[in-house]
């Protein structure tokens, strides 16, 4: 039931900085961890987030072990037209989210 | 009730964590990290702001905010922010790649720490030229080590 | 975990040590902070803003299961209470509640279960399973900001006695009770954090210790491991007992559900 929350203000003017805030849960093991009988718990992550406008890549984003479980990545991108922003998570065993959000720019 | 075996492995338990652990990351490791994304650079110190809480509630969680002095045109902007420390099992923290569109050279999230350490920040402009920052940070509870219990 | 209890040991020894003698009484009604006013700005801002908050993600799959068929009966819990910020407002902040079938107290938990195996005839959800704790938070977060409403009567006099004296009575390797750290000693450090007064406004929460959302119950089993006593099993009747002493002793403050916690 893993889900991802982007949170991206519906409208902005041409040529506003606005701030995507963006969630996904995830486990993010690392990797590093040992059960009480010393057995190692593989490694679980997300490895990689893009964000497209439009098709246009505006942020990308490389995970290691060491972002905490169910992560929080916040940026910014000027407004320079109406569309929608893409987002896609990817990662270990073959990991895929993605999450989109309309824009309004006037 | 717990176990006779159970007590015990709480007190070798408590002999064994007063021993530093092999595996983790060093400065070495680190500046090896660095020398990959920066190739031969010289790295400058400034224009970047590491915004991390000096005293850290949990080291499972501890937010993270990265800031770059630049004017973010076409001409003049942050190709990336590299975040790096010294005593996590491994070096890299989170790389984020940006670029003339992003308006502001800003970035927050969230990352574990399992010690008290240094950690550095890295800015990649698209002048080719790098610059950086570094904070100390005192980690009451540690991350990476946790057993499942 | 391990290491941490074994820290979280020697720590409470040496603080207790030359102590042990001391009886404290419960934090009057006017000195009761919430566990958020212990919590560093950035862990207080983690839990006043949605996007930031993970919990989120469980208020989002709570909202899924809220309108989603389930069991023989085939019925949502949307097909009987509608929606859920209208009925579900102000439901939270009264459990644990006395339940007349069972003739004694249930927490919410077990409340959304009843229905699961009642009116939906369907399995009951494990307890922390993902989807307990998602309605669980979902229907909680309906409440958030009312004030915490439980009202002691006759019925459950004797329940909250019960809670308040597993609440006082020491155990554990450790022997010390959970008034000796909580009433007598909230505010002082162990273990590099500041231990607060027991007073469950926020559950279920995102421990960050946990990395994960968890109920006011698995909180319980980890202080029971703590002073190294055996915790009782989840849904165990003790454990409600004292989730309605602790939400009586929370009794006027606001709900904050779903909180973030270290």
């Amino acid at each position: 039931m893993a889900r991802a929350v982007v949170n991206v203000p519906p409208k902005a003017k041409r040529g506003d900085i606005i701030e995507i805030r963006t969630l996904v849960g995830h486990v993010m093991e690392t990797g590093f961890r040992h059960t009480q009988t010393g057995q190692p718990i593989a490694r679980n992550i997300i490895t990689q987030f893009v964000c497209t406008y439009n098709g246009a890549e505006i942020c990308r984003s490389d995970f290691s072990p060491a972002v905490a479980a169910n992560p929080l990545l916040i940026f910014t991108t000027i407004a320079t037209e109406s569309g929608t922003l893409e987002f896609k998570w990817t990662g270990d065993n073959d990991f895929v989210m993605t999450a989109s959000a309309s824009l309004a720019v006037e | 009730m717990t176990t006779r075996r159970e007590f015990l492995a709480a007190a070798g338990a408590l002999l064994v964590t007063l021993h530093p652990r092999e595996s983790d990351a060093t400065p070495a490791m680190m500046q090896e990290a660095v020398r990959k994304v920066v190739g031969d650079a010289q790295i400058r110190t400034g224009k970047v702001k590491l915004d991390l809480p000096p005293l850290i509630d949990n080291g499972n969680v501890v937010p993270l905010a990265v800031a770059v002095e630049s004017p973010m045109t076409p001409t003049d902007y942050v190709k990336a922010i590299h975040v790096f420390n010294e005593r996590n099992p491994q070096p890299n923290i989170i790389s984020v790649y940006l670029g003339p569109r992003a308006g502001r050279a800003r970035i927050t999230s969230r990352i574990r720490l399992a010690d008290s350490q240094t950690i550095t920040a890295i800015a990649q402009l698209s002048d080719g030229s790098f610059w950086q920052t570094t904070q100390d940070v005192v980690v009451t509870v540690a991350a990476c080590a946790e057993e499942i219990s | 975990m391990r290491l941490v209890t074994t820290l979280l040991i020697a720590s409470v020894a040496g603080l207790l040590i030359g102590r042990l003698d001391a009886h404290a009484g419960e934090v009057p009604l006017q000195d009761r902070r919430s566990g958020y006013e212990f919590m560093s700005p950035e862990t207080r801002a983690m839990q006043d803003d949605e996007v930031a908050n993970p919990a989120t993600l469980w208020i989002l799959d709570g909202e899924s299961l809220w309108v989603r068929k389930a069991g023989t009966a085939n019925v949502s819990c949307a097909g009987c209470h509608g929606d859920a910020d209208k009925s579900m407002r102000g439901v939270a902040v009264r459990y644990p509640a006395f339940d007349p079938d069972e003739g004694r107290p249930v927490n919410l938990e077990q409340r959304i279960n009843a229905c699961r195996t009642g009116a939906q005839q369907a399995a009951a959800f494990p307890y922390e399973s993902r989807e307990l704790l998602a309605l669980t938070t979902y229907v909680a977060r309906q409440s958030r900001g009312m004030p915490i409403d439980i009202k002691i009567d006759a019925q459950l006099q004797p329940f909250l006695e019960r809670g308040r004296a597993s609440y006082e009575r020491r155990q554990g390797q450790l022997n010390i009770s959970c008034a000796q750290c909580h009433d007598q000693y909230w505010g002082k450090k162990l273990a590099g954090n500041p231990i607060p007064q027991a007073l469950p406004t926020g559950y279920p929460l995102y421990r960050l210790e946990w990395q994960s959302l968890g109920s006011l119950q698995r909180r319980l089993r980890n202080c029971f491991n703590g002073t190294r006593a055996e915790a009782y099993p989840y849904d165990a009747p003790e454990l409600v007992e004292l989730e309605l002493y602790l939400m009586w002793r929370a009794r006027g403050m606001k709900l904050e559900t779903p909180a973030v916690r270290p």
